[in-house]
């Protein structure tokens, strides 16, 4: 008994030492969920190669926001932009700028389950608004069936899904919304949860698609990487040329390369309904938050090692995994963006 | 004699210091100090979580007052917060669960405390008491898989056809609902007021049965009319653990209830809950306001708690008192 204690006791300090050096010059990240499986392979990776610790904690955008501004970890990460004003909490607090890097792209399809109906939808920018305002409250409304000539669409009531857990997800979407429909903007906004005109709630994507798989006549939104994963039906959305889009990782891509002649000195952009035929309308960067200043030496030169890599071998990684790399457009603005980091 | 006298004066002090020791090692005075130390972490912790949970929620407390209770609007966009379909969503569930699960489990433990023979009663027993210690997520899981279909494509609409008079089973059901939540809280609570009630009617003496018995009553007159009166404070205890459960329940309810919220009289209508938003929106809640607003409703689900608490006491207390002059 006693030997079994002294032995439990060592390995208890054992374990408390590993984490004491581990500590040592380790780069702590937290934030968004969203892009765990790819940071996780890179960290993982460029950790191997370059012999360095980082660690990084999937906690959620907002987390992630909060975190970096309390200073509790050395970068954030996040789905959505800071906003003007956590930008300058986090300039009073810690005074010294924040900075956005994009790392990759996600999107974000219509996903439904109508029973009787196999073809592959076509949702017009008016339709999607208006099918979550419950403006259109049945599948067989002029809306939809004009932009689906030839499919055989029920007259039932349609049951609407969204995400009940706050999500980058949801800020996609419902920026997508605000920008396509007036009446969206105004009555909803944007935000990572909003007050839903209507519909039930999911929690995570699988929430939502386990409810729409569920539901006869649901329909409902999720990451594009999710739906690709368990290979689920979702819907092509009209961009803003009027083309019928599908969702893939080459139209998330187009869309960033369409937004990049514009793309502010921040990045902070949303790239939700952008120009261009090929572009997907509904995607959006993701980015880790990245201090200005860091006053520790090794830890700056190695979050500005990991930044180069990620912009060049990094991206390789990004397809499979089924994440959107980024276009050349923005690795190049990026790499001229790391020499701000002091 | 001067030596003796030193030595009967140094011998002096020593049968009090042996008391002392010997009162020490009896373990009195540690046991006192260790058992009161307890006692005292817990109110600790209480005092604690409400110092945390208000000081943590001083800007929607300010913005918006006692208001908050009655507010119907949830909208982190224009920043406008009302915890009232949330306190509503929790009490509905909770109440349903409450409906459903204490017949099943009075009707459990009657029948292992007085009625199976002990083989039957002590295995019974034990897999109720595995089914306790279940992970909240598993019984989510149940919910989607199992009581969501079924309150979809059966029980909603046989309710519908036989009390849809009721507004309470009135509108369509998309299967998650008040009524899913509470069926799943139902079976997660039911093991807790099993395995306590059988604990509380088996402490029931002896000589109560027999003393009915004796009178002539039948067995179930002596179980239904001498020993569940006779255990009734108890056995409310068991009922008001399940129900802390069933408020507090975050996991299997946001699988199930809907996520919407509304307050709706219909128990087919999804719905929330306070424990479910604050799990679903705590992460990615932005700006303070929103975070605040959410660790205001962890204080509100606190008040609910500790309200519900309190009136059961009350009953508590009232039924104890009953069986007293009586």
């Amino acid at each position: 008994m006693k030997k079994i204690l002294t032995g439990l006791l060592v390995l208890g300090m054992v374990f408390v030492f590993a984490i004491a050096i581990a500590a040592q010059g380790q780069l702590t990240g937290a934030g968004a969920t969203f892009p765990y499986p790819i940071y996780s392979k890179w960290f993982d990776v460029y950790s191997k190669m370059k012999n360095v610790q980082i660690n990084y904690q999937s906690v959620g955008s907002g987390a992630g926001i909060r975190q970096v501004t309390a200073g509790t970890v050395d970068f954030g990460a996040s789905d959505g932009p800071m906003t003007d004003e956590q930008i300058a909490t986090f300039e009073k607090g810690r005074g010294t700028a924040i900075y956005h890097f994009p790392t990759v792209l996600g999107a974000v399809v219509p996903t439904y389950n109508i029973p009787g109906v196999n073809a592959s939808l076509k949702f017009t920018q008016k339709a999607i608004a208006d099918i979550y305002l419950g403006k259109i409250t049945k599948w067989n409304d002029g809306e939809i069936s004009k932009a689906n000539p030839g499919v055989n669409l029920p007259g039932d009531d349609i049951v609407v899904v969204h995400r009940s857990d706050g999500s980058g997800t949801t800020y996609i979407f419902t920026d997508f919304l605000s920008k396509v429909s007036e009446e969206w903007k105004s009555k909803v906004g944007k935000n990572t949860s909003v007050n839903w005109p209507v519909g039930l709630g999911g929690k995570g994507n699988e929430g939502v698609s386990g409810l729409v798989q569920q539901t006869p006549d649901a329909i409902g939104y999720v990451e594009l990487i999710y739906a690709l994963q368990t290979k689920q039906p979702f819907g092509d959305v009209q961009n803003s040329s009027g083309a019928f889009v599908r969702a893939s990782l080459e139209t998330t891509t187009a869309a960033a390369a369409a937004a990049a002649k514009d793309m502010p000195a921040d990045f902070r952009v949303s790239i939700t309904n952008p120009s261009g035929k090929t572009a997907y309308p509904i995607c959006s960067f993701t980015w880790l938050l990245i201090p200005g200043k860091i006053a520790d030496a090794g830890k700056r030169e190695t979050l500005k090692g990991f930044l180069r890599w990620m912009l060049a071998e990094g991206q390789k990684d990004t397809e499979a995994l089924y994440y959107a790399p980024l276009p050349k457009q923005v690795v190049e603005q990026e790499l001229k963006a790391i020499s701000k980091i002091q | 004699m001067t030596t003796a006298a030193t030595a009967e004066m140094g011998a002096g002090p020593k049968p009090a210091s042996r008391s002392f020791f010997a009162r020490l090692l009896q373990g009195d005075q540690v046991a006192h100090a260790i058992t009161f130390v307890a006692a005292a972490t817990i109110l600790l912790i209480t005092t604690m979580l409400v110092v945390v949970l208000w000081n943590n929620s001083a800007l929607p407390r300010a913005k918006f007052g006692l208001s908050f209770f009655i507010g119907r609007v949830w909208d982190p966009v224009s920043g406008q917060f009302g915890a009232l379909p949330f306190v509503y969503g929790t009490l509905v569930t909770t109440a349903v669960s409450l409906v459903l699960g204490v017949p099943l489990g009075l009707g459990a433990a009657i029948f292992l405390a007085e009625l199976a023979p002990p083989k039957i009663s002590d295995s019974l027993t034990f897999v109720i008491e595995l089914l306790a210690a279940v992970p909240s997520v598993i019984y989510g899981l149940l919910g989607i898989f199992l009581v969501v279909p079924f309150v979809r494509t059966t029980l909603a609409p046989a309710l519908k056809h036989t009390l849809g008079f009721l507004p309470l089973f009135q509108g369509p059901c998309y299967g998650v609902s008040f009524l899913a939540a509470g069926l799943v809280l139902a079976i997660m609570i039911v093991p807790f007021i099993v395995s306590v009630s059988r604990e509380v009617l088996l402490a029931v003496p002896t000589d109560q049965r027999e003393a009915a018995l004796s009178l002539g009553s039948t067995r179930w007159e002596s179980t239904w009319k001498v020993v569940v009166p006779f255990a009734l404070p108890g056995v409310l205890g068991s009922v008001f653990l399940a129900m802390a459960r069933a408020l507090g329940e975050t996991m299997a309810v946001t699988m199930v209830v809907g996520n919407v919220p509304d307050i709706k009289a219909s128990l087919l209508a999804p719905g929330y809950s306070i424990a479910a938003v604050i799990a679903n929106e705590f992460t990615e809640a932005t700006g303070d306001l929103y975070l605040q607003a959410l660790i205001e409703l962890g204080l509100v689900l606190f008040l609910v708690t500790f309200i519900l608490n309190g009136l059961a006491r009350l009953l508590i207390l009232v039924t104890s008192q009953r069986g007293g002059t009586t």
